[in-house]
């Protein structure tokens, strides 16, 4: 266990009978939250039990199938590997934040319109993925998005036509 | 999994990660982008008592071209290194093999730093180094030193880094003679089953993946360097590895891939 010194550092808040917790301010979908967490939380954990955010899925232990994947400061992150404290003053974009006033995000009309989901499991985080790959990178093409979505698994799809939905919205 | 509980500092320069380090001791670990330490953390592989988050000491991110020598901060992720124009044309092999890591998520948060501290046989970054003959420079409480990419690693996930030292930069000679980086695995986002780089028209050649270590592929340089044609130089690649075995590939295979990543990388880089 962490000792008393780190109480001089001044950014760790309180002790809990399980250990230090520790003030997190995060711009979280346009929100300002300011929430105490423990150092340990996973911020894909902290998305869904303290934010409610429960669009963000958590599919594997081993950082691999990209359920999980949010915008931290506008690019792709695997919420499961970070930790809450790193996006303390970050801006994180989830699934639920990405429509806007007048509707869908481009992304997720062209994931209906082109049919890309079937259980829907990895779609928030292929989503997410898909608008900073987009964002990232100019003139995809079906190769380029294969490759740009290696790390976020489907079981379902066969991807064809998440390929498909991602190069629609690219356009 | 959830990781163990742990204590938490931020060290938004080297100076105060150097800091903490010497404070806090033996429990203290740096996290930099986390894409190795928290999925060790994960699997309570890792418990360190406090971690030093250094992902924004702004001061040790950048790459910069100072006459024949390109020094690029430790805390540069591994997607500015792909995406860096002037990487691209002053060490194109870099830019290249950190474009060939993981996906885009990870390349957002992975930094060179911690792929070279992390030492993994199996990494990219690490063997595209060793190619290039690059110079790390660390800092600790007693000041900062250099060490050659060569005496850096020194085991299995083990480096010449003392445990209160930051690594701060790399420096390596401007490379813009014949490269190549071959990478074969068979799943898409994954660590090289075998990786062989080439720098310099197969003057710098190392291997991804064939022992405890990233390799120097020594013998297969020394063969370029009097004269043998590709293949006889690549024929030699696998001399004196110990490779591993695993559920990807048996020692031999990767005895086999070493041979032949190597002819393919020499011809690609034009040896
Ligand atoms: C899904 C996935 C796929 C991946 N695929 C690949 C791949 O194909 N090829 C590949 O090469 N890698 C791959 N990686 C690993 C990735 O490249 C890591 O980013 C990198 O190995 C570690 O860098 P980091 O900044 O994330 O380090 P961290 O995880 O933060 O730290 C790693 C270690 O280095 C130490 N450290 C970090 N920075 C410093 C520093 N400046 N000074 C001293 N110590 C330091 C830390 O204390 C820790 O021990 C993958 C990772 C994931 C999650
Ligand atoms: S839950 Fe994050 S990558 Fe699988
Ligand atoms: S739609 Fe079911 S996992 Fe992708």
């Amino acid at each position: 266990m962490p000792g008393t010194p780190l109480l001089e550092v001044g950014r760790l808040v309180h002790m809990t009978p399980w250990g230090f917790v520790m003030e997190v301010s995060v711009t979280v979908n346009g929100e300002v939250r300011t929430v105490d967490v423990e150092p340990r939380t996973l911020l894909a954990h902290f998305l869904r039990d303290e934010l409610g955010l429960t669009g963000t899925n958590i599919g594997c232990d081993t950082s691999s199938c990209g359920a999980c994947t949010v915008l931290v400061d506008g690019r792709s992150a695997k919420s499961c590997t970070m930790l809450a404290v790193q996006v303390d003053g970050a801006d994180v974009t989830t699934i639920e934040g990405l429509a806007g006033k007048d509707g869908l995000h481009p992304m997720q009309e062209a994931f209906h319109e082109c049919h890309a989901l079937q259980c829907g499991y990895c779609t928030p985080g292929m989503v997410m993925a898909a608008v900073s790959l987009v964002d990232e990178y100019s003139d995809l093409d079906a190769d380029g998005v294969r490759e740009g979505l290696e790390g976020n698994l489907c079981r379902c799809t066969g991807y064809q036509n998440i390929v498909k939905a991602v190069l629609a919205a690219s356009e | 999994m959830i990781p163990a509980a742990v204590g938490y500092v931020r060290a938004d320069s080297t100076e105060e990660a150097v800091a903490a380090l010497r404070e806090h001791g033996d429990e203290a670990k740096l996290l930099a982008g986390g894409q190795s330490l928290i999925p060790l953390m994960r699997l309570r592989l890792a418990r360190p008592g406090l971690l030093v988050d250094m992902g924004r000491a702004d001061d040790l991110r950048g790459i910069s071209v100072d006459g024949d020598t390109v020094s690029i901060g430790a805390l540069t992720s591994h997607s500015d290194l792909e995406h860096s124009a002037e990487l691209a044309e002053v060490c194109p092999l870099l830019a290249h093999v950190a474009s060939q890591i993981g996906d885009p998520a990870v390349r957002h948060r992975g930094t060179l730093g911690g792929s070279l501290v992390h030492a993994d046989p199996a990494s990219d970054l690490p063997a595209a180094v060793l190619a290039l003959g690059g110079t790390l420079v660390a800092t600790g409480p007693d000041g900062s030193r250099e060490i050659e990419v060569s005496d850096f690693f020194t085991g299995f996930l083990e480096s010449a880094l003392a445990a209160d030292e930051v690594l701060i930069a790399v420096r390596i000679p401007i490379s813009t003679g014949g490269w190549s980086y071959q990478k074969f695995n068979r799943r898409a986002q994954d660590w090289a089953i075998v990786g062989v780089a080439v720098a310099e028209s197969g003057a710098g050649v190392s291997l991804v993946n064939m022992g405890s270590t990233p390799l120097r592929a020594s013998a297969v340089e020394a063969a370029v360097a009097g004269g043998a044609g590709v293949s006889d130089a690549a024929s030699v690649a696998a001399d004196g590895t110990e490779p591993p075995s695993d559920n990807n590939a048996d020692a031999s295979y990767r005895e086999h891939l070493a041979r032949v990543l190597t002819e393919r990388a020499l011809v690609d880089a034009g040896a």
